[in-house]
């Protein structure tokens, strides 16, 4: 379903967000998610969001392409996974992260393009298949058609390339909060050369899976929205010393993988 | 008639300029005020702000250089129409040919200008990376320009015609200019002038002075850029935003401070695992006062430098 709408939004969407929109009222916003909702979640039920899931976002990016993210699930309740929704984005869908038995599914962190003034929604999803909502409003523009890099042939040049970092102690047993960074340009589709009059064509990571230990930490889901060279905040919780594995495909079917030892290599 | 705010752009009133009112009442394409920062090198100061329908994107520091033979034109400006006041400037002074039209970087409120100067054939000087940045980023400035300004208002993209890869010199008769294409620091197509006769250095926006920085290159590139700069034995400068002629090197003192401490703080966001968010809103708070545009500026360069020092 995930890529049917992709191809649906871009089909529909990038003209729209290339030009300039007539204002939107907080109606035209609310039936876009009404629609988007739809699309996404079929007819499951929708329950508000607040005391189990928070988003944090810019009211106003500096950078509209990079917006960093972060959610918070902050309830009692077992949770499968979390959805970004950019409501005004030309592929609205941004991830879609599932939660596996090594994470500690309290956080997710990302960065993300924002084209225009845009309902921003995260969605939790419990173990029980109950979906909770919150929204933010985020003012940014331009942010995917913006130049990605300004080197198309470096931003290629290091593709693939990882790091992982740590940044709390590491504690057998206890939560660990950490960081991935993704060297990739994420080039979205909508950047032009004007001397070629062509698009970058798109070429940016589809999925990313981390495990621990042999167990899924999160399984990712990701779209044109990650800004490039992605970076993405998580916790999981070590039962040991080990090796988290990176497992990334791109759009071009590119494949990337990592083994990070763990403590002894993380910076 | 010459407006008030087309007045006020130019950095000068009405009363003091009795010719400039003859000359604009056609419309914007008057000859604004220029100063005479050496003998045949002139620079209209832009004003501190940011594009906008009022100032015409007239915000950079442009000017101009006469030669026996020829006129060099440093950096065309920031919209078709601030390129049309900077030739009826230049016209005012001199009918000698316009033979070189220098693009600092691909910035818009620089280089927007250049379709004024296409009557002349000059040669359009770049550094060699310009072509393909602006070739990516041209129609998007372009787009974004006209949004502010009004249809048709930003000016066409002009690519270089002659690129320049590490250094040359030309000659506008008896007075050489050098040119020096930088590895990236403000942006990664930086292209410098010094004007040898008259030993003044024209970094154009690798030296902003009172009005805050923007970063686009390199953090530590362009540290590295100002020293070498510093270095030069030009005793005077045109920044490329600020007062149209300053003392060289003192004149980099405020800029080398701020990206100094942007470094040193970042590394150290960085380091000590400061989210990105968290960092865009508390690096360089201390900077706050001292430069004009700070707060749409500062937050956006902690961006540009934490995304590039956290690959370090």
């Amino acid at each position: 379903m995930k890529r049917l709408f992709l191809a649906l939004a871009l089909g529909t969407g990038l003209l729209t967000s290339l030009g300039v929109r007539a204002e939107e009222t907080e109606a035209d916003r609310a039936a876009r998610w009404h629609d988007l909702q739809r699309a996404i979640f079929g007819d499951k039920q929708m329950l508000d969001g607040q005391g189990v899931v928070q988003l944090e976002a810019p009211v106003r990016a500096l950078d509209a392409a990079l917006v960093p993210i972060t959610i918070t699930l902050t309830g009692d309740k077992p949770i499968k996974g979390v959805y970004l929704v950019i409501d005004d984005n030309p592929s609205p869908l941004a991830a879609h992260v599932t939660f596996g038995p090594a994470a500690d599914p309290h956080l997710l962190k990302l960065r993300v393009r924002v084209n225009q003034y845009t309902q921003m929604h995260a969605v939790a999803e419990g173990a029980d298949g109950q979906l909770y909502e919150v929204m933010k409003f985020v003012k940014a523009a331009g942010g995917c058609s913006a130049p990605a890099g300004s080197d198309d042939a470096v931003a290629l040049k290091d593709i693939g390339r990882m790091k992982l970092r740590l940044l709390s102690d590491f504690t057998a047993g206890k939560p660990v909060q950490a960081q991935l960074m993704i060297r990739h340009p994420n080039f979205n589709g909508m950047q032009m050369d004007q001397v070629t009059r062509q698009y970058t064509p798109a070429h940016f990571i589809q999925s990313a899976e981390v495990s621990y230990n042999g167990q899924l930490v999160f399984h990712l889901d990701s779209d044109i929205s990650l800004s490039t060279d992605p970076v993405i905040g998580f916790d999981f919780v070590p039962q040991d010393k080990g090796v988290m594995k990176v497992d990334l495909r791109d759009s071009e079917n590119m494949k990337f993988d990592h083994s990070f030892e763990i403590p002894e290599h993380a910076s | 008639m010459l407006s008030r705010r087309h007045a006020l752009a130019g950095g000068v009133c009405l009363c003091c300029l009795p010719a400039f009112l003859r000359a604009a009442s056609a419309g914007a394409t008057g000859p604004f005020a220029t100063e005479e920062v050496a003998p045949g090198l002139h620079i209209r100061r832009g004003i501190d702000q940011d594009a906008s329908a009022g100032n015409d994107d007239a915000i950079a520091n442009i000017g101009f250089i006469i030669g026996k033979e020829a006129v060099l034109v440093a950096d065309p400006g920031g919209s078709l129409s601030d390129g049309e006041r900077l030739r009826a400037a230049i016209r005012e002074k001199t009918n000698l040919p316009i033979r070189y039209v220098a693009m600092s970087h691909v910035h818009p409120d620089h280089i927007f200008g250049a379709g004024a100067f296409r009557q002349d054939d000059p040669v359009f000087i770049g550094h060699a990376r310009l072509v393909p940045v602006l070739a990516q980023r041209g129609a998007f400035y372009q787009e974004g320009l006209e949004r502010i300004l009004g249809p048709g208002k930003a000016g066409p993209v002009v690519m270089p015609t002659m690129t320049v890869s590490d250094q040359t010199e030309i000659d506008l008769g008896g007075r050489v200019i050098a040119l020096t294409a930088h590895g990236t620091a403000h942006t990664d197509n930086d292209l410098s002038l010094i004007d040898r006769q008259s030993g003044t250095l024209l970094p154009a926006d690798l030296l902003f002075v009172r009005r805050m920085p923007s970063l686009d290159g390199s953090l530590t590139g362009w540290l590295k850029e100002l020293a070498a700069l510093k270095a030069l034995p030009a005793p005077r400068v045109v920044p490329g935003h600020g007062p149209a002629v300053m003392d060289w090197p003192a004149a980099s003192a405020d800029l080398e401070r701020y990206l100094t401490l942007l470094l040193r703080e970042t590394r150290e966001a960085v380091r000590g695992g400061v989210d990105i968010s968290v960092a865009a809103g508390s690096i360089a708070a201390s900077e706050r006062g001292k430069w004009a545009l700070y707060d749409d500026y500062n937050g956006r360069n902690v961006i540009e430098a934490y995304k590039e020092l956290e690959w370090e």
